[in-house]
């Protein structure tokens, strides 16, 4: 029911921003003993107002260096954020953060503080008195499909799924309009990692908000994006496109091998008994086309 | 036991001077410690400075500081003061470190999450890195809390009473019986101040109790 509510509300929300990064570069400062890392050089790259965009990467090619910059976490050493054509260098950081919902991979968190309390971090922080506050965390709570009994519990007593979607409740508690994800999924195992996934397809469509989503996993890229953008090291963008144009068109060896084009993935059909089965390059079905046959 | 019986007011004004030395000098360390640990903490620099350096207060000898002490502060040589701010030192010599280290032990992960939910430094000090440091705070108080009770004692070979002036008194006059009280009591005393501070832990960090 409190998702109804939240859906009534997205159509008179404010609209969903677009993000554009310029000639980004990053650079972190070495120490006496260790040298300086460019972690990303020279990224230029537009993430259209209430899409789905993942940054799909290997580890270390700069992903959350580059997400973080978005709320500030990360000063550029050269280059720009621009979230609607305004840079975000001039905004205060800290009031800037409370405007963009976080989610990243576990741990995230606040242990000493119960779960409901944890929603309602940002609203609290914004100065929502305590019961007002609560009442939007179970707002939330129906809108990420948690059980209200869970409200009372610590971090530590919540499962790996129902941690996460503490963090996506909590994220959203402010009603921001933009939504970093870092690797939010990657600790719960793959049945829940769908029905999160699927999750957060649902509330993206439902608030009309813009998700920027870092992964290192092509399919959870395909899965999501609306648009999928490869990135090599140091972020530089291997491609960007639809997941269909990416699997039609791969610019070059770099992206086909993440894709899994090459002898990796070799997906094919199988005709058993009128059904279409999807087969794997070792002959074992991974699932079925729908549709006649059926 | 009679001589308990027999002495039990003597005893009990003892106990009470011992409380009165010992509560101020550990919450005055805890106050005072906080602090610099946080700075050890905080800035990575001044770590080796603030750390090696109250430990080393620790080196010490009780005694002559306590002699010492009046000359600095001005106080007369039986002044409890004297007591509090040498307990002081050494309860700060052991909770620096502590505090730094607890600090330290915080998941990174967790404070990067409060950054990015919009916690002013400020604030995450206080509402996030502070209160998940709370148990290894807890842990390193709880040792001042114990050392500083028995360190009390000394205090009585300069003539302020505390439960030390049950054996000081005792040997004086070869009452083994108050020899015992002295050392038992002391004992006991410090079991108890520690059952308190983890009462107060029970009640300050809810969260953490499932763990320890
Ligand atoms: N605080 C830091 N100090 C120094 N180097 C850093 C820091 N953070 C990241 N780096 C370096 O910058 C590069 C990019 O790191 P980043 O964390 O952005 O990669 P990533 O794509 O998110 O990787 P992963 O998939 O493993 O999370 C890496 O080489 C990393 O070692
Ligand atoms: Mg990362």
């Amino acid at each position: 029911m409190a998702a109804d509510i939240s859906a009534a509300k997205a159509q008179h929300a404010p609209h969903a921003p677009s993000v554009r990064f310029e000639h980004l570069t990053k650079t972190y400062p070495g120490g006496s003993r260790r040298p300086a890392t460019i972690a990303v050089e020279d990224v230029t790259l537009s993430i259209p107002a209430g899409s789905l965009t993942v940054l799909v990467g290997s580890s270390g090619s700069g992903k959350t260096t580059l997400l973080r910059t978005v709320n500030r976490m990360v000063t550029p050493t050269s280059g720009r954020v621009l979230i609607d054509d305004n840079d975000i260098a001039g905004l205060d950081a800290v009031k800037l953060r409370r405007t963009i919902g976080y989610v990243m991979q576990e741990s995230g968190l606040l242990p000493h503080r119960k779960a409901i309390d944890n929603i309602a971090t940002v609203p609290r922080l914004n100065g929502v008195k305590k019961a007002p506050a609560h009442e939007r965390a179970y707002e939330l709570m129906d809108l990420v499909g948690l059980d209200h009994q869970l409200a009372a519990r610590y971090p530590a007593e919540l499962s790996g799924g129902q941690q996460q979607r503490v963090g996506v409740a909590r994220a959203l508690a402010a009603s921001p309009r933009l939504l970093l994800m870092d690797e939010p999924f990657g600790a719960v195992d793959p049945i829940v990692r769908a029905d999160l996934q699927r999750e957060v397809r649902r509330l993206q469509y439902q608030l009309g908000i813009t998700i920027l989503f870092v992964t290192h996993d092509i399919a959870e890229a395909l899965t999501l994006g609306d648009k999928i953008v490869v990135l090599a090291q140091k972020g530089r963008i291997a491609q960007e496109g639809t997941g269909a144009e990416l699997l039609t068109h791969p610019a070059d060896d770099f992206v086909a091998n993440f894709l899994g084009l090459d002898a990796g993935r070799g997906l094919h059909l199988m005709n058993s008994d009128g059904v279409q089965l999807v087969m794997d390059a070792d002959e074992r079905p991974i699932g079925r086309l729908s549709g006649p046959g059926r | 036991m009679n001589w308990l019986v027999n002495n039990w007011p003597t005893v009990w004004q003892a106990l009470w001077s011992h409380l009165l030395l010992a509560v101020p000098a550990i919450a005055l360390s805890f106050v005072l410690s906080v602090p610099l640990g946080w700075v050890a903490y905080r800035y990575r620099w001044s770590r080796f400075v603030l750390v090696t350096g109250s430990s080393l207060i620790y080196a010490l000898p009780s005694l002559p500081l306590l002699v010492v002490l009046p000359a600095i502060l001005g106080t007369s040589v039986r002044s409890s003061l004297n007591v509090v701010v040498a307990l002081t030192a050494y309860g700060i010599a052991l909770m620096v470190r502590s505090t730094a280290d607890a600090l330290a032990a915080i998941n990174t992960d967790t404070v990067t999450s409060a950054t990015a939910l919009g916690y002013s430094p400020i604030k995450k000090l206080f509402a996030v890195e502070l209160p998940l440091a709370g148990p290894g705070l807890l842990a390193g108080i709880r040792v001042v809390a114990v050392s500083t009770v028995a360190l009390v004692t000394v205090s009585a070979v300069l003539g302020i009473p505390s439960l030390g002036t049950l054996f000081t008194d005792g040997f004086q006059r070869g009452i083994i019986a108050e020899i015992i009280t002295g050392i038992v009591g002391t004992a006991l005393l410090a079991v108890l101040v520690d059952r308190v501070l983890v009462a107060i832990g029970w009640l300050l960090l809810p969260w953490a109790r499932g763990r320890s």
